[in-house]
């Protein structure tokens, strides 16, 4: 089917994310010595796509990775601050960080699906977490989390094969769907497209466009084209700090800071 | 500035640059030589601007080309994107002001075998040298990424205007005077239309720049002062 072009880029971007889903407050990581993030202080939107972009080291997933706390994982690290999901502190004592990471979804660079069936694999969620009361129940949850993912129709057939028999770009929308299976509010990615080829990215790209109606996406990548093309705000980190933050069409034609120039265009030193 | 980590793109940038700095060049030649053709009444003056305004539409399809290429190859961002799409929206107005200094010289063709009213053609003489400044200091502008350089461009955009309208008000004067000089007054009358009109796209050239040094359009509306769509001079 035609779709008629639409030229309302800007009105998206000023229409989406006027509500902060998750605020940052002087977030600083340190992993034994080194001072991996220094003073961060952002205000991310919800129902909106946020692009974390930056060069390798420069931070931007340790940043990702404290907002469902990953970095509790490594016994080295160190993180103070504040970080905000809604009026809740996440790093409060009394937090939960299995539901944290219920509430929070995380997608990773490399499709990683469990040696299960493609069912078991959306499935297991839902189930661990209490969310479903019966097969019918559990059956609907799987279904729609697939149709979200844009998979549903690939798959629907085939749902006790092996979730790591599918290709690359299966894959990784698998872990989409088993991302929101569990009902998320905020879903991370890490470089989600760095894996795939042309087609099975701008599939993945096409679902975050989607996925951003509902949720709060906050998305880490090496491309800026894909940063451009899918967020409507975009943070620029360089050495462990925050650069420049912004809606994603000013900082691509018109950034401030001269770093983020200077990245963006290809002339870092 | 630091350069480019890939050393071709920053060549094709400077390329870029050079490929508007000669067409510029060349775009003022033409208009400085049209002028001197209807002055002496040179008509081989005025064929050599003709043919000359060829190598003008040649640049303008050249760097549209290497415009295209750039954002297919090169994706650009940022001051390199606003440099890129800057040179392309200053060609188009180098080559429209490359058709003017042709359409002048055709005029000077036609008239060429008629006397010349004096203050008329003095009036000509002093648009043309004023475009000339303008449409030099704008190209400076560009080749020094001189923003307030092209503003004071586009704010001296009036005085052409100014001057074209008093030019217009003696013209129509001149024909009522004598119905034998309407021939030649109509003739000049384009003539100046033509060099407003290319203080017009210096004008454009100067908003351009602005973008490209500033990242962002001037506010101001432009100073419109030509207002002879207005003007009637009543015969009774």
């Amino acid at each position: 089917m035609l779709k008629m072009p639409t030229l309302d880029v800007q009105t998206n971007a000023a229409a989406a994310g006027t509500e902060t889903k998750v605020f940052a407050n002087d977030v600083n990581v340190y992993y034994g010595e080194k001072h991996a993030l220094q003073n961060v202080n952002v205000n991310i939107p919800d129902r909106a796509v946020m692009a974390f972009i930056g060069p390798s080291g420069c931070g931007k997933s340790t940043f990702l990775r404290c907002i469902n706390r990953m970095n509790d994982t490594i016994p080295i690290a160190r993180v103070t601050g504040k970080i905000v999901i809604d009026d809740q502190d996440i790093y409060d004592k009394s937090l939960d960080v299995v539901q944290l990471r219920a509430r929070v979804g995380m997608v990773f660079q490399k499709p990683n699906p469990f040696p299960k069936s493609i069912y078991e694999n959306v499935a297991y969620g839902p189930r661990i977490h209490g969310l479903t009361h019966s097969k019918t129940d559990l059956d609907e949850v799987v279904q729609s989390s697939l149709e979200k993912a844009g998979l549903w129709s690939e798959v629907k057939d085939r749902l006790d094969e092996p979730g790591t028999g599918m290709s690359g770009g299966q894959q990784q929308r698998l872990c989409i769907a088993r991302a929101i299976a569990v009902n998320p509010e905020v879903i991370l990615m890490d470089e989600p497209c760095s894996a795939l080829d042309p087609i099975a990215t701008a599939k993945i790209e096409e679902l975050i466009d989607e996925l951003r109606q509902n949720f709060c996406i906050i998305i880490v990548t090496h491309s800026m084209q894909q940063a451009a093309r899918v967020s409507q705000r975009t943070a620029f980190f360089h050495l462990g700090t925050l650069v420049e933050e912004g809606p994603t069409t000013e900082i691509f034609t018109n950034p401030k800071d001269k770093r983020t120039q200077d990245y963006i265009t290809g002339r870092f030193g | 500035m630091n350069e480019h980590t890939v050393k071709s793109y920053e060549e094709e940038l400077a390329l870029l640059d050079k490929k508007i700095a000669q067409m510029g060049g060349l775009a003022e030649q033409l208009l400085g030589q049209s002028l001197a053709a209807l002055e002496k009444r040179d008509p081989r003056l005025a064929e050599d601007v003709v043919q000359q305004d060829r190598q003008v539409d040649g640049f303008e399809r050249d760097i549209e080309e290497q415009v295209i290429s750039m954002v297919a190859r090169r994706q650009p961002m940022a001051d390199d994107l606003r440099h890129i799409i800057s040179a392309l929206r200053i060609t188009t107005d180098l080559e429209r002001i490359g058709d003017l200094a042709k359409n002048i010289a055709k005029r000077a063709l036609a008239i060429a075998d008629e006397s010349h009213p004096k203050p008329l053609m003095s009036g000509i003489h002093h648009m043309v040298e004023l475009a000339l400044h303008q449409l030099k200091e704008v190209l400076d502008a560009y080749a020094e990424r001189d923003a307030d350089k092209a503003l004071a461009v586009w704010r001296n955009d009036a005085q052409i205007d100014a001057m074209y309208n008093s030019l217009f008000r003696e013209l129509l004067t001149y024909m009522m005077e004598d119905p034998r000089n309407i021939g030649i007054s109509t003739h000049l009358l384009f003539g100046a239309k033509n060099i407003e009109r290319v203080g017009d796209h210096t004008t454009n050239i100067a908003e351009t720049v602005h973008f490209l040094v500033r990242g962002f359009n001037i506010a101001d509306d432009r100073p419109k002062d030509d207002q002879t769509s207005s003007t009637l001079i009543s015969g009774t």
